[in-house]
């Protein structure tokens, strides 16, 4: 960076950041998530913490709300007057959006996270101080903070536990602040082993750990660019476009069959997420 | 009643304030071991939540910000009488701000260090802290100059080092005088060191004058943006409660509120401890809860100005926050902060209380406690009730951890306080004896007008 950058748009330069990135060339990884065949059996949630190297932090932390869960499944209760168990909870799987603009990003006092070419919300841990302006502005508050040394004095992973941890992933120390990352690991490890052979990634070579995992396929991801991927259909089919704040389906008068909606869309966060919106009735 | 009684010699004055050097009352010894104690609860804090992780401070996700940030910008607030006192006041020759400026500026100095400690203790990794600077480094690593975090570390940094060079400048004379007057040992070395060879001739007062008074108008701006950048930490951002366009001009009121009443509450506890009743008088006293009354008002108003902008607004969150501020957990502390911060000052605005020293003592720390109610309120409620649902059943309170660094920090003010006033001359000396001899010709001046219009009368 010089002065240079400075007096120049500083915004351009902070999203093609190294200098010879082009924004979303040839990927822009995006998901979208069906709310419709989401069963909220927390399977993404716990397969987060297998490959992610999640600490997880006890009863009396949890409670404190500490915990860790990149990936969140919310729940919520319609008002329709009807009580648990006639009325079933409406999930939510909630994890770091990937907004394009993102809030936590321009704030952070020592630039440690960052939007990559690819369309990341990146978090370099080595370069956060703990000041968790980012949490603080994160809209969706899907950031979360390494409140006690989990690795050494909490001991989290006992022993032969060790064992289990993904050697992809570092250790996150106290006072760091983490959150979903698309599977970053997995992303790069795809994008080096495709590069030899010269081409670049085919919709479905790289899958998240929580999209793997989902029973019932609510979740999708992929490259946003690619017109044959999955996530890009989806997003094509409900009309969702990444760089507007308001969607075709808003604009419709009295309702629309559209499904797809970003959440808090009206912050412009611009986020990579695309929700369907539930159609059905609830579970119970 | 006058300011300061104009039959003062001008050797009793040095007499009278280096005596505060030397021996003040037992009271002092007891306020300044009491403040070491109270600065060690802070200590022992800190190095059981350097060790343990922030988690011992009871914060968690999403309420990632807590009491540190609230008395961060509380004691950044109280920094900011110094400089209305001593370069506002200057410039605006109001002359009864001279015995009591001295004080004023020191407390801006230390209010800022220990602003400075809860930046620190409020990061996840404080002993990375310096990547926050723009040090130059061989991988060309910058901070982020689009954050208002960094704004603020940069606009703190410099307010602190300008406000340390004003204090000193205007302390030249004064050391001077202490180099001359008082008996060999580590402190007549200290003293001859920093008068810089002052002799007191017409060339060096011509520069001493003007260094002041570029000093001052460089600080003013300085002070007006520090708060500034303090509020954008909140107006920058998106959070509901904080995005108020209104708040740099909101947060400089609040901070000159409570500077004001700070200023009042150590006028009081100087002028006993240290057997200052001839200089700091009670009419200066009266000014200064004039100045404190009006300031509060100007706050209030503020505050009345944000609250019908948030409530006449389309912007549900915000309400929604406003709302919970008044309803929600935190309702004991907002209802706190408007009866501390607006309806207690009204006693300022009876006469017979403006001198009234045990009334002044009592009000001025309950305004205190107002405008620390007041950046907590701004602060917390937030996260409670963001714009998030998944935030608005998390409850949260904050930690023994942190209700003891909050408490420990005036520890640690009142100590370095009460040792700057005991090291350096709290009142300056040259200005009050140039407030006397101003006063004493003015005066003169006044009746011999007075004379020659009953001469003409009589003709």
């Amino acid at each position: 960076m010089s002065v240079t950058n400075l007096l120049e748009n500083w915004a351009e330069f902070r999203h093609t950041h190294p200098v010879d990135d082009v924004p979303h060339d040839p990927y822009k990884w995006a998901m979208s998530i069906d709310m419709d065949t989401c069963t909220g059996c927390n399977a993404c949630s716990v397969a987060c913490y297998a490959e992610n190297n999640l600490p997880v932090v006890g009863k009396d932390r949890y409670e404190h709300g500490q915990a860790m869960h990149w990936m969140r499944i919310e729940r919520y209760w319609p008002e329709d007057g009807r009580e648990f168990p006639d009325q079933g909870a409406q999930f939510l799987p909630m994890m770091c959006q990937q907004c394009e603009a993102a809030p936590c990003e321009t704030v952070c006092p020592v630039g440690a996270t960052n939007h990559t070419a690819d369309g990341l919300n990146s978090q370099a841990y080595n370069r956060c101080i703990g000041s968790r302006y980012c949490s603080a502005n994160c809209p969706f508050k899907v950031r979360y903070f390494n409140w006690y040394d989990y690795p050494t004095t909490e001991n989290v992973w006992p022993a032969e536990m060790t064992m289990q941890l993904n050697p992809d992933i570092t250790l996150r120390g106290k006072g760091v602040m983490e959150k979903c990352t698309f599977c970053v690991q997995r992303i790069r490890a795809g994008e080096r082993s495709v590069k030899n052979e010269g081409r670049i990634l085919r919709d479905g070579e790289v899958q998240t750990a929580c999209q793997q995992v989902c029973p019932t396929n609510a979740i999708t991801f992929g490259n946003l660019v690619d017109p044959d991927s999955r996530v890009h259909q989806q997003w094509k089919a409900q009309r969702v476009e990444l760089t507007v704040d308001e969607q075709e389906k808003d604009k419709e008068e009295g309702g629309s069959d559209l499904r797809g909606y970003r959440i808090l869309e009206e912050l412009r966060p611009y986020p990579s997420v695309m929700y369907l919106e539930r159609v059905r009735e609830s579970a119970i | 009643m006058k300011d300061i009684n104009e039959d003062i010699a001008w050797a009793k004055i040095n007499t009278d304030v280096l005596r505060s050097l030397e021996s003040p009352r037992k009271l002092y010894w007891v306020i300044v071991f009491g403040a070491l104690a109270v600065f060690s609860v802070a200590v022992g804090c800190e190095v059981y939540q350097y060790n343990m992780g922030m988690g011992v401070a009871n914060m968690d996700n999403p309420h990632v910000w807590g009491l540190y940030i609230a008395t961060f910008i509380f004691w950044i607030g109280m920094s900011h009488s110094g400089t209305l006192l001593s370069a506002i006041l200057h410039l605006m020759h109001a002359d009864w701000r001279k015995p009591i400026y001295r004080f004023a500026e020191a407390m801006t100095t230390f209010s800022l260090m220990t602003a400075g400690l809860f930046v620190m203790v409020h990061l996840g990794r404080l002993w990375q802290f310096y990547y926050s600077l723009p040090y130059p480094n061989d991988r060309s690593l910058w901070p982020n100059f689009q954050s208002p975090l960094l704004w603020d570390a940069m606009a703190i940094f410099t307010y602190l080092s300008s406000s340390v060079i004003f204090l000193f400048v205007g302390m030249i004379p004064d050391l001077a005088i202490c180099r001359d007057h008082l008996h060999a040992g580590w402190r007549k070395k200290l003293y001859t060191v920093l008068a810089l060879g002052w002799e007191g001739t017409d060339r060096q007062w011509r520069n001493f004058r003007v260094t002041y008074l570029t000093i001052a108008c460089f600080l003013i701006p300085l002070a007006v943006s520090v708060h500034s950048i303090v509020a954008s930490d909140f107006a920058m951002s998106q959070q509901p409660g904080w995005h108020v366009t209104s708040f740099p001009p909101y947060f400089v009121a609040g901070a000159l509120y409570s500077g004001c009443a700070a200023i009042i509450t150590l006028f009081i506890i100087l002028r006993y401890t240290f057997k200052f009743e001839e200089y700091m008088t009670l009419a200066i006293l009266k000014k200064t809860v004039r100045l404190t009354f009006a300031i509060a008002m100007v706050w209030t108003y503020l505050n009345a100005v944000e609250f019908a902008s948030v409530w006449y607004s389309h912007d549900i969150a915000s309400k929604e926050v406003l709302i919970q501020k008044a309803t929600g957990p935190y309702a004991i502390a907002w209802w706190g902060m408007i009866f501390c911060g607006s309806v207690v000052p009204l006693i300022l605005a009876f006469k017979r209380f403006q001198t009234n020293i045990p009334v002044l003592l009592v009000t001025s720390l309950l305004l205190n406690l107002g405008m620390w109610l007041e950046r907590w309120m701004i602060v917390a409620p937030t996260f409670s009730h963001g714009i998030y649902p998944w935030t608005w059943d998390h409850d949260q309170w904050p930690s023994w951890v942190q209700w003891g660094m909050v408490f420990g920090s005036f520890g640690w003010f009142t100590l370095l306080f009460m040792v700057f006033c005991k090291v350096f001359p709290s009142v300056s000396m040259y200005e009050v004896k140039e407030m006397v001899y101003h006063r004493t010709l003015a005066s003169k001046k006044l009746e011999d007008s007075g004379m020659q219009e009953s001469g003409k009368g009589a003709h």
